[in-house]
């Protein structure tokens, strides 16, 4: 049974008022440019649902996977749809339906008749009647429910006759495009690349920064976070990817900042060459996988003095979650396993046995006083020099 | 410059071999087993590079069995006599310093119930003879050792050892890894009393994907793969016709002059030996295996100072792989009883015939020049 087109529900959309068209528009074109590649697709907005409807051969799986990865689908219904709408055609096909969408037919259902076709010779109500009854004796197993259906047959009758019930889950979130756009920080753990998804989520478009530290980081360090980047891709549209050397700024801390503190000086240089890149790129947010309490530069006292240095709004959206809530999303979006590769990244490679878990402020602003005069033109080359690399799903 | 240090993870293909392998894939692409002209034709390489290797093994071409590499060769040897012998006994002595495709077999034959037993190296990486001899008894089928270590280059002695343990039991098969030995050495076997031998086609310029494993005549062996009886039913499968007339080919090529590549590899891995010694806190572990040299740079974890040395041009291989966390250092460091400060320094430096004094001496140069500044910026205890 080949099903002809899909129905994609959506859900906050609806609630935007005299800006849902734009929302809506949004998300025709993230579908469009998903599927483009999947087949010939005709994709159209109608009454408070997008349409979509196959005009080549495609593959189902496929075509259901990729949708499955656009921010603002809450629901595809796969739709079938026959061109002759006589009462005789709709029963037969969706008796047929019903026996090729369930493999156990054994629920209560009702179905659910719209037509737009005024002049057609039954009534929604007659042919809800009609269809349940032929229903009832095709399949022993079914009961009708008109209050609590554990399935609605659906059967639209415009100018062809539409059947669907089957719902399969979207992603959720909003449309990617519909909210501005933000610098993430990426490092090649689970924690980032989760946190990119979530706030891609929202419908903020993303770009990346990879702090690379050469040679106490390896290529495929650098690689993994491109890999990774790609992943979330899938589901946030295309990534660039800003590679920062950070070497020299690292060596320069370590050479002049005591060493319990090396590791939150480093990560207020990060956020300030995150903000500098984001202000480039027209970025009006950065991005974190921090959580609070995961390691000592992600206590409260540690965040606030990273925060510190932060002029734009640093969303972190993995901040209350728990290791195994982060870990469950990962493994969710497919970036677990990439992530957990023992590839070294800059945060680990000078860490000290015993690192500041309680810093203060004045503290950092009188070690980091000792990079004065050198560290500015530091942050401006690393900002110039970084390499820019785009990401797609694979 | 740049310089190709890691010839004992692969080589470079000859051009000869190349021009070999796309001829067969575009040409005499037949299956050997097809009964027309194209299969023929296609035999024909196959009995060429047989008979090729059998000459240089001193061995029959029956005797030569191809494979997709040198795992595979040790799996068949390895699996394939166990289960072949199960009845005879069930006792397997081998060493700690084994490749992985050696180890992991082991430890998949003692899940099956056999009883492997490994022996200890002395601290310069050669198995401990005595110890090795002494655990062959009447119930011991398979003793497995490799001929030279990948990581240092330890050569062990497989004469000695060949000698001795069928002394003590006539009855005991002898396998030996020879994947880092062959083509840098004349290795007749039989002579050495070895029943099984294994030689990876990629480690000598030849393609990737091919291999053989030396089974002696009479020796009972079970096959590991199953399907058309190919090679006389021990190696079911499509001969990989072009992989195996290149790997001929190559072999033959290593052959004709082997002293003369051999004392250049030897002559390179001298000459660095002696310029890094010049710097303080460098430390080698090297065997007499002519192209593998092993050293630790005290003071810098060896996946950065690889790092450093890539970005230079210059591709060599870590001792011991690390991750932030847990640290993956290898069986012969650690049999070798290394410190660990050299366990996490260590560097295989690996050559090959293309390998140059320039390279060398560059190479060289750069560690002088990077070492002091990496020792700089260690982790702080």
């Amino acid at each position: 049974m080949q099903y002809k087109a899909f129905m994609i529900k959506y859900a906050e959309i609806g609630t935007k008022g005299k800006n849902r068209y734009i929302f809506e528009d949004i998300l025709c074109k993230n579908i469009n440019r998903k599927l483009k590649s999947l087949g010939d697709f005709y994709i159209r907005k109608e009454q408070g649902r997008i349409f979509i409807e196959a005009k080549s051969e495609y593959d189902y799986e496929d075509t259901v996977s990729a949708l499955t990865k656009v921010f603002g689908i809450v629901g595809i219904c796969p739709v079938i749809v026959e061109e002759d709408t006589s009462f005789e055609t709709i029963r037969d096909r969706v008796i047929e339906y019903v026996d090729k969408a369930y493999d156990r037919k054994n629920f209560t259902f009702k179905v659910n008749t719209r037509r737009n076709d005024k002049s057609y010779p039954m009534t929604s109500m007659e042919v809800n009647a009609e269809l349940g009854h032929f229903l009832l004796e095709a399949y022993e197993g079914l009961a009708v429910d008109v209050h609590a259906p554990q399935e609605i047959i659906n059967v639209e009758i415009r100018k062809v006759v539409y059947i669907y019930s089957i719902n399969i889950p979207g992603p959720g979130g909003l449309p990617v495009g519909t909210n501005g756009k933000a610098m993430a920080l990426l490092s090649g753990g689970i924690d980032s690349p989760v946190a990119t998804y979530m706030i891609a989520k929202r419908g903020v478009e993303m770009e990346a920064v990879y702090f690379h530290a050469p040679p106490f980081t390896s290529e495929q360090a650098k690689q993994k976070v491109i890999d990774l980047a790609g992943i979330v891709a899938d589901y946030s549209g295309a990534i660039r990817l800003h590679v920062v050397n950070f070497a020299d700024i690292q060596m320069a801390i370590y050479d002049n900042c005591p060493h319990e503190e090396l590791t939150i000086i480093m990560k207020r240089y990060m956020i300030k060459i995150a903000e500098k890149l984001a202000a480039i790129n027209d970025c009006q947010c950065t991005v974190t996988g921090e959580s609070i309490g995961q390691v000592s530069s992600q206590t409260v006292h540690s965040l606030y003095v990273i925060n510190e240095v932060s002029t734009m709004p640093v969303f972190r959206p993995c901040i209350g979650m728990d290791k195994q809530e982060i870990v469950d999303i990962a493994e969710k979006i497919g970036t677990y396993e990439t992530s957990i590769q023992p590839y070294e990244d800059c945060c680990t490679t000078f860490v000290a046995k015993h690192p500041v878990t309680k810093p203060i402020l004045s503290a950092i602003y009188k070690s980091e006083s000792k990079l004065e005069g050198f560290i500015d033109e530091m942050l401006e080359r690393a900002v110039e020099t970084a390499e820019t690399v785009m990401c797609r799903c694979r | 410059m740049e310089a190709y240090f890691d010839n004992a993870a692969t080589t470079v293909v000859f051009p000869e071999v190349r021009e070999l392998v796309t001829k067969l894939m575009g040409e005499d692409y037949g299956n050997p087993s097809s009964l027309h002209m194209k299969g023929m034709d296609a035999g024909a390489y196959v009995k060429t590079a047989r008979e090729i290797i059998a000459k240089e093994l001193k061995a029959e071409p029956k005797e030569i069995i191809f494979t997709s590499g040198g795992t595979e060769s040790n799996n068949m040897a390895l699996i394939g006599a166990a289960l072949a012998n199960k009845r005879a006994g069930n006792k397997i002595v081998t060493t700690t310093v084994e490749h992985a495709s050696v180890s992991a077999c082991m430890k998949f034959l003692s899940e099956l119930g056999f009883e492997v037993v490994s022996i200890g190296t002395d601290k310069n990486g050669i198995v401990d003879t005595r110890k090795l001899v002494e655990a062959v008894d009447e119930n011991t089928i398979l003793v497995s050792v490799m001929y030279v270590n990948n990581e240092i280059g330890s050569v062990m002695p497989i004469e000695e050892i060949g000698r001795l343990i069928k002394e003590k039991n006539s009855k005991v098969l002898f396998h030996v890894d020879a994947i880092q030995a062959f083509g840098k050495m004349i290795i007749y076997p039989k002579r050495l009393n070895i029943d099984m031998m294994s030689i990876s086609g990629h480690k000598l310029h030849g393609p990737k994907g091919t291999g053989v494993l030396f089974v002696k005549n009479g020796t009972k062996l079970k096959p590991i793969l199953y399907g058309g009886g190919q090679q006389d039913g021990m190696r079911s499968g499509t001969e990989n016709v072009p992989g195996i007339a290149g790997l001929g080919l190559a072999v033959k090529m290593v052959y004709e002059n082997l002293d003369e590549r051999v004392s250049h590899m030897k002559k390179l891995k001298d000459r660095l030996t002696t310029g890094l010694q010049d710097i303080e806190n460098v430390y080698c572990h090297s065997g007499e295996a002519p192209h593998i040299a092993s050293f630790s740079f005290v003071g810098v974890r060896s996946q950065v100072l690889l790092n450093k040395l890539g970005e230079r041009g210059i591709y060599v291989s870590a001792g011991s792989a690390c991750s932030s966390n847990k640290q993956l250092v290898s069986s012969v460091l650690t049999a070798i009883d290394l410190p660990k400060e050299q366990l996490e320094s260590t560097l295989r430096f690996s050559f090959s015939e293309y390998n140059t004094e320039e390279q060398v001496d560059d190479a060289i140069e750069v560690m002088k020049e990077i070492l002091p500044i990496l020792r700089r910026y260690v982790r702080k205890k």
